[in-house]
Parts: C-alpha cells; structure tokens; sequence
C-alpha cells in the first residue's frame, strides 16, 4: 500500500521584491534582481516553491575602510579609494551579485561628507556596475537623514534598495523611497513585535511601499545571539506563510559587518596561536554565520570576504536543489 | 475567528425594506461597511416577509457581488433559495444552515459538494436545542458522519452549538464551551465551530459587553468563526486583542488596525 506522505499546506507566501531597473523600465542596470516569493519553510521543496534564490551582495564604501583587519587589503587595497571601482572587482571578480554601498564617509567622525559627495559616489557605483544597489547610510540618523533624500533623487529610475528606516527614525527615508520609486530597508532591533509595526508605519505613509520593504530583522553574529536573530526571522517567516502580510516580506542581513567585528574574527593568530590562522577562522565565521541564516529564510545576505562569499554561494547551490518527491 | 457579517438580514427593516423594494443601495452600502470593519463573509438572509424566497435571494447576490468581493454566506431555510443562489455565488459560498435531522442533511451535503461550499450546521434536531454539553456534542458527530458519508469534509463544516440568551437559559453557558472544545475530539480532521453571537445578548441591558465578553470566551474555548456585527468597533477590538492573547496573530502596537484590515 501506498504510503501517503503528510505535507505542510501553507495559507499565504512571500511577497516579491524587485530591485533595480533596466533601461526599458527608467534605471541604467543590466539586469534586475527579484527577491522572496517563497511558498513554504526555506528550501522544503517538497512542500512549496523557492522560486528565487537567495542573493549576496559584497559591502563598497565611500571611503576606504582603516579597520579592517590587513589581509583585506589584498582584495581591496588597490580599489578602496575608488567606490565604483571597488564595486566593479566585487562584481566581476568575486561574484557578487548586487552591491552594498555605505556611505560610510558622511559619518561627522570619520570625513562628515557632504550629501552632494554621497550622491558623486552612488553615481560612480552605478556607472560602474550594472548590477542592482543597495545603498545605506553611515548610521547616524541625524546625518543620514540628510542624505536619502539627494541621494534617493540622484538615483530616480535605478530602484534602489535604500535604507535604513527604524521605527524611530523611517519618515525620511521613507519619503524619499516615495518620491523616487526605490525600496527599503525597515530595520528592527531583533523585535518581532516592532518589526511588524515599523511595516505597518510604512505602508501607512504609503500603500505603494507594501511591496517595497526587505525586512532587516537585525542579524547577530555566531556566537553573539545569532539563535535569537534565527528565531525572530524563524517567526516572521511562519507568520508570513500563515498569512500575516505585515511579515510577508523578503528579509536581508548584515552578515560581514557584524563578524568582523567578533573577536574570533580580529583577533590577530599571533594573539591567540591556538584559534588558528585569523584569515581562515574569520571566513569560516562569516561563512557559517550566513549557512545559519540561509535556515532561517533568509533572501539577501551582505558579505564581506571574498572567500566566505564562494563558500556560501556553493551552499546555496545545494539548498536550491529539488528536494521534492 | 472567521468573521462571517450579519447585518444583510431582512429582520432588519432597512434590508427588509430595501429587498421588498428592490433598491440596492442599503444592502451595498452595508456590504462595504462591513468589509471595511473587518468581515470575512457575509451572511445574506432575505428575512420573513420575502414572499418570493428565490427570487429574493437571487438579487440580493447580484447586489452585495456587485458591492463586495467577500464571499457570502446565504442564511435561509429554504433550501430551492440556496441551491440558487450557489449558482450565481462567484466565490466558494457557506450554507447556513442545516440542524442533525436526516433529510435536510441529505438535501444540504451533496449540494455543498456540488458547488463546493462550507457549510454551517446546528447541533439540534427535531427535538430542538439540547440542553446540556453531551447530547450537543451526539448532535455534532451524527452531523459530521453523516457529512463524511455523504463525501463532505468535516473541515469545512462549521458547527454551531446553539447559545440561547443568558437571561433565559443561564446554565447553557458552561454547556456551551464544553461543546466548542469537545467538537473538536470528534474527528480528524476536525470539524470548525461557529456561534450566531447575538443571540446569547437578546432581550438583555449591555448586549455588546455580553457579546464581546462570550466572543472572547468561545474563542478561547476554540471557536473558529462568528456571525456577529462586523461594525462593533468593541466586539472587534475584542476579538483582535482576543487573537493576540491566544497566540493566533504576532503583537504589533497596531494590532486591532492590523486584524480589521486584514483582508484588505
């Protein structure tokens, strides 16, 4: 006899978001990426569709980053002065699939650039690559919220991924999404209750941004609440597929940024002989801390080393093989 | 709790009046009021004084269908009137209702397979509202057997224990949450339960805090669906707040805006 093989049934999936636009469509990229649509729990097949794989974008900054640990010189020492030359070796050497530009230098204590400088920047990105972009400030929110708006026009067309709002500060750069048709980052301290009403905050100034908002849940590092982070996103995602639309977003996570700042990261082999050699150990905690990610749901995942970047690529590779029977 | 609207009812005397003279604007103006308060359904009942049950619930569809894309739930006892209606429905419909009695459940299952519609039906039967928790709970499994032997799922029925007013009948209330929780024994999968609220209210001082207060209680007994107002601003606020505390949707400050637009 025929055994007859329970499946989950799902009442609701993961809203699409589409970014960046080809000529045809206003923008100047050459390709768009579209992100989330998911039907069931991340790569379950058998019970509903992944029908885009997940993406990783590589960080650019607007100014050449002095704390990195050394060995990323060697990836990016010869392009990092250069933004849209910096996002072209991403691209076309290491794969990335979109870019990640921070606007790091507008921060007051590291060059306080002006808006107009961050707009020079965005644009030699985007002349450089064709891929889509996702463009964040330096994390000041007072700063920032000088920016998004000159940015956000100096890129009209491109639909970009733009952020960040937080349910403290989202008006600004939710109006300058509006105003310029881009999409957004809503970004949420690991609270699955603000999550939610932050989405909800956005769609209320505007209808049009439902399917324009990634859900940025906060991703913590290995070892540093990273199953805190998994659980929210492991709770958004459920809500989503049970139909809670103020969820039912794609969900993106800083993955290079937070583990280069763990100590098992920067810490230097010599420091610590007996963790291994720093390179490797730093890959394998970005690689691993994004294989964790990739569980929970994941749609974008922003990287940092070259090298992690390859590893989980090949990761993905595997999750998206049909597992359905 | 599935919200099934109950104000497209010919007892009141706007509807009834509207139905008698044809006019649409009543029926789709409460259509949308009640979509815009936060109904999944709505229930259309021609009333008593249609003399002509077909025709009038016929119109009445063509009407709230142009209003609304809500799918109805058509309340008559006539059961010519719903086989009708189910034809022009252009969503999957709800019958409401049919009690445990042999040859109406035989008349309403096969129709519900053919068109693929839900049914509501009442844990009564020819000797009227049970009493106590037991003898409802027999009704629900003589409904649900003799659903599934006539090829309808116990999933899409919805089973109404049958409240009567507290003033009247106060000992059914206990009786009541004991059934709502026990229906769910009965098989699996299980069958849904749902409630007519007012009724629990009628002739009573402060029907909406009666009727919120039982709402919240029957949902954390299990209830399922509700013909209830869909424009009580307080019963909803309930029922989402309801919702919260039992798990069934994540808290966001915006709760009970969140559950009220849900389907928009």
């Amino acid at each position: 006899m025929a055994v007859e093989i329970l499946k989950e049934k799902y009442r609701s999936k993961v809203g699409e978001v589409v970014l960046g636009a080809t000529k045809e469509e206003g923008g100047t990229r050459s390709h768009t990426i579209t992100v989330g649509g998911e039907t069931s729990l991340p790569y379950l097949h058998f019970e509903g569709e992944t029908p885009n794989r997940p993406v990783m974008a590589l960080e650019v900054w607007d100014t050449a980053p002095t704390e990195w640990p050394p060995f990323f010189e060697k990836f990016y020492g010869d392009v990092w002065n250069d933004p849209g030359e910096w996002a072209k070796k991403c691209v076309n050497e290491f794969g990335a699939d979109l870019i990640q530009l921070r606007l790091a230098g507008a921060d007051p204590d590291i060059n306080d650039a002006s808006p107009e400088d961050c707009t020079v920047a965005v644009k030699k990105v985007l002349e450089a690559v064709g891929v889509p972009l996702i463009v964040i400030g330096c994390g000041k929110p007072e700063k920032d919220n000088l920016i998004y708006a000159p940015v956000a026009e100096a890129a009209a067309g491109e639909n970009l991924l733009l952020g960040v709002a937080e349910l403290e500060n989202y008006k600004a750069v939710n109006s300058a999404c509006m105003a310029n048709k881009h999409n957004i980052i809503a970004s949420s301290p690991i609270d699955i209750n603000i999550c939610k009403q932050l989405n909800i905050l956005i769609i209320e100034m505007s209808t049009a941004m439902a399917n324009r908002i990634i859900i940025d849940p906060t991703v913590a590092a290995l070892g540093y609440g990273a199953e805190y982070s998994f659980s929210i996103m492991e709770r958004a995602r459920n809500g989503a597929l049970q139909g809670d639309k103020m969820l039912g977003m794609p969900m993106i996570g800083n993955i290079g940024s937070e583990v280069w700042r763990t100590k098992e990261a920067i810490t230097p082999t010599e420091d610590e002989p007996g963790w291994g050699e720093q390179e490797e150990r730093g890959i394998l905690w970005e690689a691993t801390t994004a294989m964790a990610y990739l569980q929970s749901g994941i749609d974008m995942l922003v990287m940092r080393h070259p090298e992690a970047l390859k590893i989980i690529e090949k990761q993905i590779d595997d999750l998206m093989q049909d597992n359905s029977y | 709790m599935i919200i099934i609207g109950e104000r497209i009812n010919g007892m009141y005397n706007d509807i009834g009046k509207a139905i008698k003279g044809k006019d649409p604007k009543p029926i789709q103006e409460w259509a949308r009021r009640q979509e815009e308060g936060g109904a999944d359904y709505l229930d259309l009942n021609v009333g008593p004084a249609s003399p002509n049950k077909i025709e009038a619930m016929k119109w009445l569809i063509e009407v709230t269908q142009e209003a609304s894309d809500l799918p109805l739930c058509l309340d008559s006892t006539n059961y010519d009137a719903i086989e009708e209606g189910l034809k022009l429905c252009k969503k999957p419909a709800m019958i409401n209702s049919v009690p445990a009695e042999m040859p109406k459940m035989e008349r309403v299952f096969p129709m519900a397979v053919q068109y693929g519609a839900e049914v509501v039906a009442l844990a009564m039967n020819e000797e009227g509202i049970p009493k106590d928790a037991d003898s409802r709970i027999a009704l629900a499994a003589e409904l649900v057997a003799t659903a599934d032997s006539l090829g309808f799922s116990p999933e899409m029925l919805y089973i109404d224990p049958l409240t009567l007013p507290c003033n009247v009948a106060q000992d059914h209330g206990p009786e009541v949450m004991r059934t709502l929780r026990e229906i769910k024994l009965i098989s699996d999968p299980s069958p849904k339960t749902v409630i007519g609220l007012s009724n629990i209210s009628q002739g009573t001082q402060n029907r909406d805090l009666i009727n919120r207060t039982f709402a919240v209680m029957a949902m954390a007994n299990g209830l399922d669906a509700g013909i209830v107002d869909a424009n009580d601003n307080e019963l909803m606020s309930a029922i989402a707040t309801a919702r919260i505390l039992l798990n069934k949707d994540i808290y966001c400050d915006s709760f009970v805006n969140v559950f009220i637009n849900r389907n928009r």
